[in-house]
Formats: structure tokens, C-alpha cells, sequence
């Protein structure tokens, strides 16, 4: 309902000449917001207009407060001919609309034009006054948090985690509209910038209502993406994860008045609770076979408060026919006894019980990839679908039922994959596309988990007295590694032990996943950035030929990119993959696959064994020669790969350590292409287990080339890490510099009959230089960390390969990096996880909600696809599950390593490391030096920066951006809300641009300069969970043109250092943060 | 196989200071990654000299793109586009207009026009900067100039403030925007010994001393000119030639007071009608602008050379030109101390700056 809009427009500073006759500008403004247009007086011949203009005031209905953006229009006043726009500045209110965010929004804009970028700045102040309470207005949901972080943010506890929502909207795009054929491509990209940004209000909008109707008021890890479908149209979708956050204030718990939903319910659940329920489970532990509803278990519950009780009734019912419809659950029921573990019934039990819950719901899906301790109880492995479609034009826009039924096919493959893996939970789930002419692959990928109950049952607990009863006894450090599936039936063929940690449970040999590492894990050594690359040559095709090709073509990628990551992870001595995203793009003749992840050595898993390396025929003795060389080679890697990320794993007195590199003659001849059938997994034999080593058949040249491009990447250089999660394991000690970069690099495959070996080779080498040269660009901050590498391939044309990155390099103080600061980490995290336990899952599900199962599914819906796809999905869960025992066989102690020795070695090689940084930071003494000399302290430059501030008005504001949810050092003190921000930038004149680089380096930069901009006026300091999640650049160097749209995200944030004990004031604030900016620099 | 593109964007704009001076220096691309080779930038971490190629066109890149800031650096402090740290702008503006000492003294004096700038190909020849330096260093020159000419108030502190330098540099800078002004003759063969930083000192004397701005320094066309009614008053010095008896009474005070105390005594006195007229005819004729331009050729003719053909010391020239200044004191019927004492001031300072032993 209604709202107003006022906004002010202050002044303008380092304008363009738009009269060359003066040199100067006779500039006014347009400010719309919807269909009204104000318009400030022209300030005549300047380049520095002062128009502090009155309060333009806009009266409107909060549907479109959140739909619309400000619009202003910075114009050049023409008596004669029409005005020329200098440019625009687009701002999102949406900010405004919460209460907890950002009250105004002021500061400098840089004002913006499709053609010739930022040309000068713009002062705004904006307000909004609301009139009413806003839940009762269905149509809007202002008031509703937005985050991209994908974890609970910081200063906050979730009280309720709701679930997943997903929305699209679609349009026609400007574009391709016959307009476009007679306006020029200024106008028609402007149109395009005005409509998506329409377009994300909107769906911010609708998910926010989304949110309300499920008692929420916020959504975390909100992951917001373009479709850009040409001619059959413009998707914008968005998935993301209902919750009800309470802002943690010291001291107090967040007040129970201002929410109103679940006050009531931690109240209630409390008590009963306690003193009800640790009986009642004992007793029930030894029938828990039986075919146990949740609730009967758990008779307090009954008295459930308001949120879990719509969803108690059907909850019975829905847990039977859930037995009828997945096979893993119903089975893991009966065996769970027969394992004969203690906790084995319990956690069948458990499983059961959040499983029905969960199971409520349409999709247990979580955006989110780190959670609070104790809320992640197993972890399944990775889970991921992907669809072939072909575009066709959306005819109503209205109804797009069409995207929507894709996503929710592709969604309920993801969810059966979780079921075969015995979880009832998808976390660190994502979705994207790519699009190539009329063809689009769809992916979605998560990871399968089982989630605490207790944190679906009860609203708010009281830790302290429950923490230990229900769960099952696995020490948090290795909990989440045992395997959620049954043992005897497993969805898979994988190899299992019992735990390194705990000795209790079994864990599987390896471990994939989507999310970041839960900081609890305990992890030996450092991680390392692990990525598989590959190349897929296709024919050139049209519509349903082509998507056939390609839908043949993608297995068999997902497979090699498994293998390739399997090789790397044991050629670095790991066990598990964290933050593991696949991506494959397509484009008009070849298929790019792209897997990063980063590896660690997780303690409670098995030492990986070593690679054996077999050859064709055993009689040659030339091959034979070759083939010991290789082994060698792979065999030194490893070790030295030991050394490097410190992978040092306590000895162990057990059984079955042992057999170490079988002898040449016994090697198990295997084969790559039988292993990923899913029938053969009932046949799979368990009792063959002990195979020794992870072997490699070198049986024709692409094999050696394979072993040739696992060798060739390089590790990287001393004193550095990287990484893309969200912090590397085995490093605690970050200091506060920061430097968040983007970068973009295209190669053009001049051969055009490339085979798939060299392609792949290229394509290896584009990515690999491109970290080689991060490390060189970035060397200043040595020891430092690469975090949150997330690289993107594309395709753009055809013999075009496209990666851009977008990572933070971090600095950490190098002395204590052996020693994890273990009481500093508690203390740290303390008061914010602590309450962050309290977490909880809400129960309510719709009832309505019918899973209707797999066999039906894909017939009527993927109509010609289906095979292909079916064959997609039947295999992926292998691929991406914990272990392909087929080529894996654990064998603890393969490339075993004198660990006496070993240690010795690794100091040495840290005194080495040490040496070397410090000869790195002499090469820069001068710099340094020369620095301190002009620092603002000393008094003959000091004058000038002062000098420099008097003449040019205020300073600009210093802003961080980071594609983390954090600063190191630093706390967030508040989100001002998030930043979404879509540009189209063209030129006519490339080449006086510098050539497509210089175009896109500006572009960037105006980019990042805009997202600061609009922080800095929000009166934040920082941007975090920042991401670019699309950078799709055209370009036709013939006809001196080309076009990049861009598309960015991220939370703006007030961040104060950890050491300050209140927000600072602007000033002190950013002197602090230039300094750690100097660092960075 | 082609990078067809290939950029690194960083939220702090990431600037190598070698690279910079490389970039200012004028090398090429090429250049620049081989002097980065030779300067052993590879062996400090493992990289190759692709990755070094990259960098280096980033860099450029970039330069290139903040060069229309650092032309005005006020902006630089509050635009938007680059997040740079105040003290790396203060590193980035003090560097873009360093300059070499070489190529200023080529163009001292010279009129900064685009006749002069014609000529830049043939200084960078005979200098050894590249060209490409040489027109940064010119067009700052210029730029310079044309933003200090139609300011008020003091020459240094102008381009000070507006340009963000430091002092020192600000004050090279006065002396370059001065002698392009006045068009002082340096190129001279017999001139060629002395220094930028010579002239630099002696034009921060001329500035502090002989223009309007040194009396009153809030007048319109302040330090740029000199005084014009200074110049006026300096013919009225022509009576300590022209009079006789003045003369041989100037030439015995400073005689007394020199006897004994130098080597040089014999010369000095035999000498003293000669350098008295060749000081003075240089002051009665500054109202001339022409030969304003020729100041410094003068003093080195009418001067130094003498002095230096017989052998002063340094401390013979300081000894010899207090007691000329203090001598014309007593003399009775001199009546134009004050315009003798701003004129003499400076002409000892030039000349213990010009005088090398």
C-alpha cells in the first residue's frame, strides 16, 4: 500500500562537455520513478552543477517500491535540437523498505551511459516513508530481508529455517523486439537495463511474498540469475532459502515481541521438551524398526505450537507412502539394527523422523553451504541433474509455466538423487544454465544430507540440556563424514571403513561435496584448489539433432571430469572435495567442462592410496621402461604433494593397514567404461575390497595424454594457497588485507581442426596460466590465500573459450600458521554460533504437496530427451557419490612415507618457504619505504593529502568487496541490504578503446566502481558474498564493435575491525580500512 | 591460438610501481617486459614471461586509463572508478610529473608552444628520454603553465594545491612555468654548464624577490611577471657608472675593505670599474624584455666569466659582491638603497649558484 518516495538532487561534479563551443554543460535532471517525471531547473555552464533541488516526492504503492528502480536521467539542455543524455543512475529502494537496513540513501553516483560508461558523478538523497503495516499486504512483501550469503549471516540467528524458494519471471527481450530494428542499440540496451532491473524487483518481490506466506522474514543465499534466451525471450530466476532471522543483540536473545510466529513456539517446545523426551527415546531405541512416525516417538510434541501443527496430521500418512516410493529409506530401516552399532537404530530412527518432515515439503533444498555446528549430521555426497531443452518462445509471459516446469523436473531428479543416497536433505544447492542459439542445458547440484531433527522439531531449544541426547554420539569432528546410507544396501558401489576419528561408524573412502568445509571438520594439513578441464569436440547441428548430441555427449563428460578429479585428488594425497561445482558450457561445436573444488585431507576418512600406473602389454619392455618412469614421476608427486599441503595423518595401529603398491604382475587390469552403470551396482563385490591402488591403464595415447595433464598442473608458488571455499582449511590467522579482483580472458582457437587432446590441452593451459598469473600479480602479498575462486566458462562464439574469474586474495600471518589458534577460534565464534545453534527447521509442509515419483516423471515431460537424460540421471548419482570403488580401492598406507623424516623435511621446507618470502618483501623495500615516506603522518606530504581533500570535497569512502561472507579481522555490524546490479555496456569504437581489453578492463572497472558507489551511499564500507554471475561479452572487431552485459551481486555491509567496540565513525573507519587496503595493494 | 582478451580487474587498483616508472619512461610493451626480465622479476617467484606480458598490458592498461585523472589530480582524489589509497595517489601524481632534468633543460625558456613541441623528437634524440616521455613531460609543462597563469596569489602554492605536489616539485615547477614566461635564454653555449637546479634556485630568487607577488601577493597578475615598476626604479642604479666620482669612490670603499683579505685582490681591483658596469648596465636595461631574456647570458658574460678567467674562489666572488652591496650604502650620494639592496639581493644569490668553481 502506499508509501513515499521523496528523493533530492544535490549536485553533479566532473561532467562531460556536451558544448564544445564553451567547453562546458547545461545540465538538468529527470528523476522517474513509475509513470512520474520531475525534472530539476538546468544549471547552466558548468561542469560542476549545484542544483540542490527540492524534494521530488513520489506517492505509490509498495508493489512498486519494490518493483522499480529510481530513475535518473542527467541531461544536457539544448534550446535548439532535442536534450542529450549525458547518462543515468539507476537506484534500488528496496534498501529503504526494511527497517533493519539502510534509513536513506546518499552519496555520489557515478551517472552511467550504455555508450560511453560513467561520465561524471551525481549526488542524490533518497527516503522512504511507509505508511502501514506491511504483512497484511499480500501484493508486496516489503520488509522481507534479502542476503546472498550463503550461510546464516553474521549478528544473526536463524529461528527457523523454512526452506526453499524458487521463482522466474520472464519477458520478451528488448533486443530481439521488432522496436529494436529501427531504434538504435543505445536505446534498445537502455530498454534492456530498465527491464531486468523491473524484472528483479519484481521477483525479489514475489519471493519475499513467498517468504511471508511461510512465516519467514528473510531469505539467505539468495542466488539470482539472467537467462538470456535471444529470440524465445529474458528469464530471470531465483532460488534462495526461507528463514526467520533474529538479529543477535548483546546479552539479550532477540526479542520474542517482533516475531510473532515463533515466539510461541520456542516457548512451547521448550519445556516439554526436556524433561519428556530422553525417556520416551530410550525406550523406544530397540522397536525403532518397526515403521515409526515422528510424532509417536515424541508425544510432548503433540502440544506443538502453531507452525509444526498443519503439518503434524498428514505427517503420518506421508511418512508411509514415502516407504513406498524410495527404496534406500525403507531398506536402511531394517539393516539399521543389523549393523549392530549402537547409534545404528538411532540414526535409522532419526533419519526417519526429520525425513517425513522434510519430506513435507516440495523440496528440501538449502541454498545455504555452511551451516551452525551441530545442523549437519551426514553427508551423502554430491547430487546433480542436468536436462537438455530446446528454447522456444515464451508465449505469455505471464505464465511461464514451461521454465517452471524444467526447473521443477530437473529439482525432482535432484531430490530422488538425495533419497537413493538414504538423505532426506539437499544442502549447498545451486542452479544454472547455458544457453548456445536455441539449445540450453540446465544443471542443478547439491549435496545430499541428513540434517539434525532436533533442529526440525523444536523452534528455539536450550542447547545446553539437549545438545547431547538426541544425536547421535559422533564427535562433531567427524560426524558428518559417516555415511548416511545403509551399508548393506548401498546406492552405490563405494568403499567403506569405520572412521579414523571415531572408530564408531563407517565412513566412505572418498567424500564430495557442494558446501564449504564445516568448521568443526577435523582436516590434516592444508587444502588445495583442485580442478578438472575438459574439452568435447561436437558436431555443428540445429535444434533437435543438436540437442541430442549433446545430451549423448554430457555423461560422458561428468564422467571424465569425475575421473580427472578422483586422479588429482589422490595425486595430492586427499580424501574429500569441498565446495565442488561442475559446469558445462556449451557452445557451436564443443562442449566445455569445467569442475573446481577444493581438496582436503579429512581425518576420519582413509589415507587415499597412490595411482598405479599399468600398461598395455607386460611383455614390452621399452613400454614397460616408460610405464616406471611415469610411476615414478607420479609417485614423487605425490610425496612432494605431502610435504607441500603438510598432509601428515597420525600413524595407525590397525588392521588391514597396508598392502603398498601391488606387484607389477597382480595389478587389476580396470576399465573406465564399465564403471558407471547404475545396474551394476547391486553386483557390486564388497569382499574384493582391498584392491591396492587407484590404477591407471595406459592402454593408447590418450591415456598417456591423460597422465601427462594430471602432472602438468602446477602447484602453487611459495607462500601461496588457494582455494574455493570460503576459507582454507589449516590457515586461521587472516589479517584484515584484502583484495578482491575479476578476471577475464578469451582465447581464439585459430586451428580449426583441433583434436579433442589438443583442445583439451589449451583449454588446461588457458586456466592454469591464469592462476599462474594471479600469483604473480598478487606476490606483494605473500603469504597470502586465493579464496573463493569461482571461474566461469563460455563459449561466446564459435573457436572462442571465455573463463573469468572472480576471487579474493587474503593475507594471513604466516608465524602461527602451524598451530590452529584453537581457543582464539571459540572464542571468536563463540557468541554468534553459539546462538546460531539455535536453529531450527520448520515442519510445516504443505499437505497438498504430492510427491509424485520418478518412474511417471520423465516420460510426459521431457518428451524427445528423455533417454538421454534418463541416462543422465540414473548415472549421476554415481559419479558424483562418494566413491567409485571400481577404480578406488582404499589402501591406507600405498605411497607410504617415512613420517620421522617427513617432519623433518617439512620445517626445513617451511624455513625455505620463510627465506623466500622475505627476499620476496625485500625485492619491495622500496616501494615500502617510499611509501612510509609519504604517508599522511609525515609532515612535508601530509600538507598535500590534506589539501587534496579541501580542494576536491569529501574523500571518497574507502569500500572492501569480497566474495566471502566476512572480512577477517572484522565483524559486520549491519547489512544494509542487497546489491544486484545488471549492466549493458557497448562501443562502436573498439579499437580507440584499446581493443576488446581495454573495453571490457573499463567496463569492469565501472562496474565495481558503481557497486562501491551504491554501498558507500547505502553508508556501508563493505561488500560481501559478492559474485558476477554473468559477463557475457559480443564482440565484432571487423565492424569496431562490441557489447558485454554484466550482471553482479552481493550483500552491502557496515564492518567495523573486531577490535573496535562500536561503529566508528566514518572517518576513523576508513582510515583503518585504507590501511589494510595499503597492505592489499 | 590467441588471447583474444585478457584483463585482471582488482576492487583496489593494482599498480606495480616498477612498471609505472616504465610506463612514464615511455617503453613499449615489449620494452617494458624485457627490462622486467633483465630486472630479474621472474626469479622472485616462478612465473614466465607470458604471465609477464599479461601483467605488464594490464598495467599499461590501466595507467592509460587513469592518465586523463592524474592531468588534473584533484580528481583523481574523489572520482570514482579507480579505488586507489590517498598516499598511492600522492606516489602516482608525484611520479607523473617528475620529470627528467635533461629534457627541462632543453626546454627552458622556451616558449611552451606547439612549435616547441614540434621539436621534441629532436631533444628526445639528443636527451636519450623517449619520446613518449618527453611529450608527457612538455604537455605537464603546459598544463601547468595554462593553469597557474590566470590564478591569483603565490606561484608555488598554486600549483601546489592544484596539482597535489610536493614542494619540492611545486617549486621546479614555478621555476619552469617562470621561465617559460619570461622566456629567459638558457640554451646558450656558454650557458650550457649550469644546471636545471641552477636555474630552478635562481628563478625561486627572481619569484621571491623581483615580482609583484614577492611585495604584495594577493595582486592580479602576481609571480609570474616581474615587477614591472622594479624594473622601472632600476635605471635610476646607473648612477654609480655613469658618475664618476661615485664610481672611484665605490671602487675605494670596497678596495679598503678587501685588502688583505683575498688572493684575488689585484684582480679584484683592477677589475672592480668593469664588473661595477657590467652589473649595473644589466639592471638599467631589464625594462627591455629582451634583455630580460638574455639575464642570465649576461651575468655570465659581464660576470662570472671575468671572475672565473682570473681565478676567484667561490668565497671570493661571496666576499667581494657583500662589500660591492654594502659599500654603495655609504656612499653619500646614492639615494636608491632600497631598489639597490632588492636588486643586489638576488644577483649575489644567482651568481654564487652560477659560479662553479
Amino acid at each position: 500500500m502506499p508509501g513515499k518516495l521523496k528523493a533530492k538532487i544535490v549536485a553533479g561534479r566532473h561532467l562531460p562537455v556536451m558544448d564544445r563551443a564553451s567547453d562546458l554543460t547545461d545540465a538538468f535532471v529527470e528523476v522517474k520513478f513509475g509513470n512520474t517525471t520531475f525534472k530539476t531547473d538546468v544549471f547552466p555552464k558548468s561542469l560542476n552543477p549545484q542544483w540542490n533541488s527540492e524534494w521530488f516526492k513520489f506517492e505509490v504503492d509498495d508493489e512498486d517500491l519494490q518493483d522499480e528502480p529510481l530513475q535518473i536521467t542527467v541531461l544536457d539542455h539544448d534550446t535548439y535540437s532535442a536534450n542529450d543524455a549525458i547518462g543515468k543512475v539507476y537506484i534500488d529502494i528496496d534498501p529503504l523498505l526494511c527497517t533493519e537496513a539502510a534509513s536513506v540513501i546518499s552519496g555520489w553516483f557515478p551517472i552511467y551511459d550504455t555508450i560511453h560508461g560513467i561520465r561524471g558523478e551525481i549526488n542524490v538523497l533518497v527516503k522512504v516513508e511507509l505508511f502501514n503495516d506491511l504483512n497484511r499486504f499480500r501484493q508486496s512483501s516489503c520488509g522481507v530481508k534479502f542476503f546472498c550469503t550463503t550461510s546464516i549471516p553474521r549478528g544473526y540467528r536463524a529461528a527457523m529455517v523454512h526452506g526453499f524458494l524458487e521463482e522466474l519471471v520472464v519477458n520478451e527481450d528488448p533486443e530481439y523486439q521488432w522496436i529494436d530494428r529501427i531504434r538504435t542499440p543505445r536505446a534498445s540496451n537502455e530498454a534492456r537495463q530498465r527491464l531486468i532491473s523491473l524484472m528483479s524487483g519484481e521477483l525479489q518481490r514475489k519471493i519475499g511474498l513467498k517468504v511471508l506466506e511461510m512465516g519467514g522474514n528473510a531469505v539467505v543465499g539468495y542466488l539470482q540469475c539472467f537467462d538470456l534466451e535471444g529470440e524465445s525471450g529474458l528469464v530471470v530466476r531465483a532460488i534462495g532459502t526461507a528463514c526467520t532471522l533474529e538479529k543477535l543483540t548483546s546479552g539479550s536473545l532477540a526479542s520474542a515481541h517482533t516475531h510473532p510466529n515463533t515466539a510461541p513456539a520456542s516457548n512451547a517446545c521448550n519445556s516439554p521438551s526436556k524433561d519428556g523426551k530422553e525417556p520416551v527415546f530410550g525406550e523406544d531405541l530397540p522397536s525403532s524398526s518397526g515403521p515409526p512416525t515422528p510424532f509417536r516417538a515424541l508425544p510432548t510434541s503433540s502440544s506443538s505450537p502453531p507452525p509444526f501443527s498443519p503439518c503434524k496430521p498428514c505427517s503420518r500418512q506421508s511418512s508411509s507412502s514415502d516407504t513406498d516410493l524410495s527404496l534406500t529409506p525403507k531398506t536402511g530401516m531394517g539393516s539399521g539394527g543389523s549393523a549392530g552399532k549402537e547409534a545404528g537404530p538411532l540414526k535409522t530412527l532419526l533419519r526417519q523422523q526429520t525425513q517425513t518432515a522434510l519430506e513435507q515439503r516440495e523440496f528440501p533444498f538449502f541454498t545455504l553451504t555452511s551451516f551452525p555446528p551441530g545442523f549437519l549430521v551426514h553427508v551423502g555426497g554430491v547430487v546433480s541433474a542436468r536436462s537438455v531443452k530446446l528454447l522456444d518462445r515464451i508465449h505469455n509471459p505471464d505464465e511461464p509455466e514451461t521454465r517452471d516446469a524444467w526447473w521443477e523436473e530437473i529439482r525432482q531428479e535432484i531430490k530422488s538423487h538425495a533419497k537413493a543416497l538414504g538423505c532426506h536433505a539437499v544442502v549447498g544447492y545451486s542452479e544454472n544454465t547455458s544457453i548456445c542459439e536455441e539449445v540450453c542445458i540446465l544443471s542443478a547440484s547439491g549435496t545430499a544430507a541428513i540434517l539434525n531433527h532436533r533442529y526440525m522439531r523444536e523452534g528455539c531449544l536450550d542447547i545446553g540440556s539437549t545438545d547431547q541426547r538426541f544425536e547421535d554420539p559422533s564427535p562433531p569432528s567427524c560426524g558428518f563424514c559417516h555415511i548416511p546410507y545403509d551399508e548393506l544396501n548401498m546406492p552405490f558401489p563405494a568403499q567403506l571403513t569405520y572412521c579414523y576419528n571415531c572408530r564408531r561408524q563407517k565412513v566412505p573412502d572418498v567424500l564430495f561435496t557442494t558446501i564449504d568445509l564445516p568448521a568443526e571438520a577435523a582436516v590434516t594439513g592444508k587444502g588445495c584448489l583442485i580442478q578438472a578441464r575438459l574439452c568435447r569436440l561436437k558436431k555443428k547441428a540445429q535444434g533437435e539433432v543438436n540437442a541430442t548430441v549433446i545430451s549423448n555427449l554430457l555423461p560422458f563428460m561428468e564422467y571424465e571430469l569425475h575421473t580427472q578429479l578422483m586422479n588429482k585428488l589422490k595425486l595430492r594425497s586427499m580424501n574429500a572435495l569441498f565446495g565442488l561445482h561442475i559446469q558445462i558450457s556449451v557452445g557451436e561445436n564443443m562442449l566445455l567442462g569445467l569442475a573446481s573444488a577444493t581438496g582436503v585431507y579429512l581425518t576420519a576418512l582413509p589415507a587415499p592410496g597412490g595411482i598405479q600406473i599399468a600398461g598395455k602389454t607386460t611383455g614390452d619392455m621399452s613400454n614397460e621402461q616408460h610405464i616406471l618412469t611415469i610411476q615414478k614421476r607420479i609417485n614423487d608427486t605425490i610425496a612432494r604433494n605431502k610435504e607441500l599441503y603438510q598432509i601428515n595423518p597420525p600413524e595407525l595401529t590397525e588392521e588391514g593397514v597396508g598392502s603398498p603398491i601391488p606387484e607389477p604382475r597382480h595389478r587389476s587390469r580396470l576399465f573406465r567404461s564399465h564403471s558407471e552403470s547404475s545396474d551394476e551396482v547391486s553386483e557390486l563385490d564388497l569382499s574384493h575390497g582391498k584392491k591396492d591402488a587407484f590404477v591407471l591403464e595406459i592402454d593408447d595415447t590418450d591415456a598417456v595424454e591423460d597422465i601427462h595433464s594430471l602432472l602438468t598442473d602446477a602447484s602453487p608458488p611459495a607462500g601461496f594457497h588457494s582455494c574455493n571455499t570460503e576459507t582454507m582449511p589449516g590457515i586461521y590467522n587472516w589479517t584484515t588485507a584484502v583484495q578482491m579482483f575479476t578476471s577475464v580472458r578469451v582465447l581464439r582457437l585459430s586451428n580449426a581442426n583441433l583434436s579433442n587432446q589438443s583442445l583439451n590441452k589449451i583449454f588446461t593451459d588457458l586456466c592454469e596460466n591464469l592462476l599462474k598469473s594471479f600469483y604473480f600479480k598478487l606476490r606483494s602479498m605473500v603469504p597470502c590465500c586465493l579464496c573463493h575462486l569461482n571461474f566461469n566458462v563460455a563459449v561466446p562464439e564459435e573457436e572462442l573459450i571465455q573463463v573469468s574469474v572472480t576471487a579474493v586474495a587474503m593475507t594471513f600471518d604466516k608465524d602461527q600458521t602451524q598451530e590452529r589458534p584453537a581457543e582464539r577460534f571459540i572464542t571468536k565464534g563463540g557468541s554468534e554460533t553459539d546462538e546460531q545453534l539455535q536453529f531450527s527447521l520448520e515442519l510445516c509442509a504443505d499437505s497438498s504437496s504430492t510427491n509424485s515419483q520418478p518412474s511417471s516423471r520423465i516420460s510426459g515431460t521431457v518428451s524427445l530427451f528423455t533417454p538421454a537424460a534418463k541416462l543422465c540421471q540414473s548415472q549421476l548419482v554415481v559419479v558424483h557419490s562418494t566413491g567409485v570403488p571400481e577404480n578406488t580401492i582404499v589402501s591406507s598406507r600405498a605411497a607410504s612415507v617415512d613420517y620421522g623424516s617427513f617432519a623433518d623435511r617439512c620445517s626445513t621446507w617451511l624455513e625455505l618457504l620463510r627465506l623466500k618470502a622475505h627476499t620476496i618483501r625485500r625485492g619491495s623495500v622500496k616501494t615500502i619505504s617510499s611509501l612510509e615516506h609519504c604517508s599522511p603522518l609525515t609532515e612535508g606530504r601530509s600538507r598535500s593529502v590534506r589539501s587534496s581533500r579541501s580542494f576536491g570535497g569529501s574523500p571518497v569512502t574507502m569500500v572492501k568487496m569480497t566474495p566471502l561472507s566476512f572480512l577477517p579481522g572484522t565483524r559486520n555490524i549491519k547489512y544494509l541490504g542487497i546489491i544486484n546490479m545488471f549492466f549493458i555496456r557497448e562501443t562502436t569504437s573498439l579499437r580507440e578503446e584499446g581493443g576488446v581489453s581495454g573495453f571490457l578492463h573499463s567496463f569492469i572497472a565501472e562496474v565495481f566502481a558503481m557497486v562501491r558507489a551504491h554501498v558507500a551511499a547505502l553508508g556501508g564500507n563493505a561488500v560481501v558474498s559478492y559474485s558476477m554471475k554473468d559477463c557475457v561479452l559480443m564482440e565484432n572487431p571487423n565492424k569496431n564493435q562490441a557489447q558485454c552485459l554484466i550482471n553482479v551481486s552481493g550483500d552491502a555491509v557496515i564492518y567495523v575491525r573486531e577490535t573496535d567496540q562500536e561503529p566508528t565513525a566514518s572517518m576513523t573507519n576508513m582510515g583503518q580500512s585504507l590501511c589494510a587496503a595499503d597492505g592489499a595493494t | 591460438m590467441a588471447v583474444e582478451l585478457d584483463v585482471f580487474v582488482g576492487n583496489t587498483t593494482i599498480m606495480d610501481e616498477e612498471v609505472y616508472q616504465l610506463w612514464l619512461d615511455g617503453y613499449t610493451v615489449n620494452d617494458a617486459v624485457k627490462a622486467r626480465m633483465d630486472a630479474g622479476v621472474l626469479e622472485e617467484c616462478e612465473a614466465d614471461a607470458d604471465v609477464l606480458l599479461s601483467d605488464t598490458m594490464d598495467q599499461y592498461r590501466t595507467f592509460q586509463m587513469c592518465e586523463r585523472l592524474l592531468q588534473s589530480p584533484a580528481k583523481l582524489a574523489n572520482q570514482l572508478l579507480f579505488q586507489i589509497t590517498p598516499h598511492r595517489q600522492v606516489m602516482l601524481i608525484e611520479r607523473y610529473y617528475a620529470f627528467d632534468d635533461t629534457f627541462v633543460r632543453e626546454v627552458l625558456g622556451k616558449k611552451l608552444s606547439k612549435g616547441t613541441k614540434k621539436d621534441l623528437d629532436d631533444i628526445s634524440a639528443k636527451t636519450g628520454v623517449t619520446l613518449k616521455s618527453c611529450r608527457r613531460q612538455f604537455d605537464n609543462f603546459k598544463r601547468v603553465f595554462k593553469v597557474v597563469e590566470e590564478l591569483k596569489g603565490p606561484l608555488v602554492e598554486n600549483i601546489r594545491q592544484h596539482f597535489l605536489l610536493s614542494d619540492k616539485l611545486a617549486r621546479d615547477y614555478a621555476a619552469i612555468v617562470f621561465f617559460a614566461n619570461n622566456r629567459f635564454e638558457t640554451g646558450k653555449k656558454k650557458l650550457q654548464y649550469l644546471t636545471f637546479q641552477d636555474f630552478a634556485l635562481c628563478a625561486g630568487q627572481l619569484i621571491n624577490n623581483w615580482t609583484v607577488g614577492a611585495v604584495d601577493n594577493m595582486v592580479e597578475d602576481m609571480d609570474v611577471d616581474l615587477d614591472k615598476e622594479f624594473l622601472q626604479e632600476l635605471k635610476e642604479l646607473k648612477i654609480l657608472i655613469a658618475d664618476k666620482d661615485l664610481l672611484d669612490q665605490h671602487k675605494s670603499l670596497v678596495c679598503t675593505a678587501l685588502r688583505g683579505k683575498t688572493k684575488a685582490f689585484a684582480e679584484m681591483e683592477a677589475n672592480f670599474k668593469n664588473l661595477s658596469r657590467g652589473l649595473v648596465n644589466i639592471a638599467t636595461k631589464l625594462t627591455n624584455t629582451k634583455d630580460v631574456r638574455d639575464f642570465f647570458i649576461d651575468l655570465v658574460e659581464k660576470f662570472i666569466e671575468p671572475c672565473r678567467s682570473d681565478r676567484w674562489t667561490a668565497a671570493d666572488i661571496k666576499l667581494y659582491l657583500t662589500h660591492y652591496t654594502n659599500s654603495a650604502h655609504i656612499l653619500d650620494p646614492f639615494k636608491h638603497q632600497a631598489v639597490w639592496d632588492r636588486y643586489m639581493g638576488v644577483i649575489k644569490s644567482c651568481i654564487f649558484i652560477m659560479y662553479h668553481d
